[in-house]
């Protein structure tokens, strides 16, 4: 065989594995994704909650996105029981101020960041929410403090539509 | 294989042999030649199969009439249980079934760790079974969520978020496993599809599995190599047959005391109520089979970590073939690592324990100690042990300590020895 050929092979070879590499990644992608959320649910992204009857000191728990939201109305000890925590105490230090921009009001995924589990309210060590998977504890400002969960519970993007209505997402 | 000279009697058996050499096969399986001093322990790669069998076809009738939706897969469930003709036998055995499948799958790995049937040359078909393993715990699993009630839903709600440990693309993955933003309809729909094809998928690994054992052949109590075939060794028909039946038989004793006596004390309460996004359950457990697995994990107060030592718990397995650096197969002359064998099954049983029990107290620092203890055995205890182990004298051959009366007559009489 000349030499010639011998490279007018390797060059196909090589272009034949390269197209279908290509060819192979762009079949394959569409079935990764097609586990991804799906338009339907993608679209429910936002819901409003009336939030008139929710006396202080009470929970109201609502579904979003198939997760549970806690909005908190809260007593002003339990404000400054948050607000009074130092930054050096907290495993995820985040202050009450930025979680709750109305300190009355504290709005968060129900959703403990361990293993995903629903803590349970006016329960654990700081008088905040336990988690009963794996005991994580959380304070007034739903901020992890003791147990396995690495963060504290996530505050969802939201706002009040009037005085009685909040949008959350 | 000696037996690929097999040439079958009839005409018609010789015209489709040459075609397709099924009969070659059939009677390489029927004449294999087996180790004659196999006791009942090797009895479980039978009760195996027919577990697996088991499962696929009550799995099958299960699926005629299950609905994979989260609005009527727990109603069609309990339609299952009340209105179908004997929707509830075929589903108390597929439920008790799972559990049966594991039973016989830790006798079958506690059987190879006893004697050694891990080590050379029968690495492949041990990571095979590994294999097989991790698929049966993940077709488990997505079985459980099936039903949709509350352990399904927490239980698949706190797996999944296992993968969230994962720095920076954990998020992204659990969402992409769920398909939404929480564990709905979507992740019930693809668990059906997945809990429907691993069995496959176990099937062809167990034709693998035993292809690979028939290579060297069975290992056997003494644990030495053995010439097949010879007077060491018997044909798998109908010796094996008989004995694998009989231990069947018993074997198929016990399933059917917890189908009709207790079906549901191996499951959970909770998960006959529907399942609802907004309480988790007070204490979530998941089945028997994974409990040690959940200890292990509940152990470490770091998240990622907790997951990785899981994960290693289980994936330890597969290095252990080079873990253990003793030369010495059987337990039967291994006088400290027999030892060590009885003090991890005592672990392993400990850790099943606490992880059933509250995270908490003198429950966890026990599931410390046992996931510490646990890891020491397969990274410490067993590579220095091949060095430092006196082993007791092996004999020549399974026929020799009987007939020889050798000096090593004492032990291989021992009692995991016996000759039929």
């Amino acid at each position: 065989m000349s030499e010639k050929k011998t490279k007018r092979r390797d060059f196909l070879f090589t272009a034949t594995t390269a197209v279908g590499a290509v060819g192979a990644a762009a079949v394959v992608w569409p079935m990764i994704d097609q586990m991804n959320p799906d338009a339907s649910v993608k679209a429910l992204a936002s819901t409003e909650v009336d939030v008139s009857a929710l006396t202080p000191g009470n929970t109201l728990t609502v579904l979003w996105r198939g997760k549970p939201v806690f909005i908190r109305r809260r007593t002003q000890e339990e404000i400054d029981e948050a607000r009074k925590v130092k930054m050096e105490d907290l495993i995820h230090p985040e202050k009450d101020e930025d979680r709750a921009k109305n300190p009355e009001w504290l709005v968060m995924l129900g959703v403990c960041t361990h293993l995903g589990c629903v803590p349970l309210n006016d329960k654990g060590d700081y008088n905040g929410w336990f988690c009963p998977c794996h005991g994580s504890h959380y304070d007034t400002s739903g901020r992890i403090r003791k147990g396995p969960a690495p963060l504290n519970m996530e505050v969802p993007k939201y706002e009040f539509v009037n005085a009685n209505t909040i949008k959350i997402g | 294989m000696s037996d690929h000279d097999y040439r079958p009697k009839s005409k018609v058996g010789q015209w489709f042999n040459d075609r397709l050499p099924l009969l070659t096969l059939a009677n390489h399986l029927t004449d294999y030649p087996t180790p004659k001093n196999l006791n009942y322990w090797w009895t479980f790669g039978g009760i195996l199969t027919f577990c697996l069998i088991t499962q696929i076809i009550t799995g099958l009738t299960l699926a005629m009439h299950y609905i994979a939706h989260a609005d009527m897969a727990f109603e069609s469930v309990e339609h299952i249980m009340r209105d179908v003709n004997y929707g509830w036998l075929i589903r108390y055995i597929h439920a008790n079934g799972a559990s049966m499948f594991f039973l016989a799958v830790y006798i079958h790995i506690f059987r190879s760790l006893f004697y050694g049937s891990y080590k050379a040359p029968r690495e492949i078909i041990w990571i095979i079974g590994i294999i097989i393993y991790l698929l049966m715990m993940a077709a488990a699993f997505m079985g459980y969520v099936l039903p949709w009630g509350q352990m399904s839903f927490w239980g698949a709600t706190v797996i999944t978020n296992l993968f969230s440990a994962i720095p920076f693309v954990g998020e992204g993955i659990v969402t992409w496993l769920w398909g939404g933003y929480s564990v709905d309809n979507p992740t019930l729909t693809r668990f059906f599809t997945l809990h429907y094809l691993i069995p496959f998928l176990i099937l062809g690994l167990v034709v693998l599995h035993i292809w690979a054992l028939h290579v060297p052949g069975n290992n056997n109590p003494v644990g030495i190599d053995v010439k097949k075939p010879s007077k060491d060794t018997v044909p798998f028909h109908p010796y094996i047959v008989i004995k694998d039946g009989f231990a069947l038989l018993m074997f198929m004793i016990v399933f059917a005391f917890f189908v009709f006596y207790a079906p549901n004390i191996l499951g959970h309460a909770d998960n006959y109520i529907e399942a609802n996004p907004m309480v988790t359950p007070a204490h979530i457990v998941p089945e028997w089979y994974l409990l040690p697995f959940y200890a292990i994990l509940r152990s470490v107060p770091d998240k990622l970590l907790g997951v990785v030592a899981m994960l290693s718990a289980i994936l330890i397995l597969a290095v252990l073939p080079w873990l253990d650096t003793s030369k010495i197969r059987s337990a039967v002359f291994r006088p400290l690592y027999k030892q060590f064998y009885w003090i991890l099954v005592a672990d392993v049983l400990i850790l099943g324990y606490v992880g059933a029990m509250p995270a908490e107290g003198l429950y966890l620092l026990i599931a410390r100690v046992a996931t510490a203890y646990y890891f020491l055995h397969f990274l410490v205890i067993l590579p220095v042990l091949g060095f430092k182990e006196k082993t007791l004298p092996v004999p020549l051959s399974i026929t020799e300590p009987v007939l020889g009366g050798s000096t090593n007559l004492a032990a291989a009489r021992n009692k995991e020895s016996k000759i039929e």
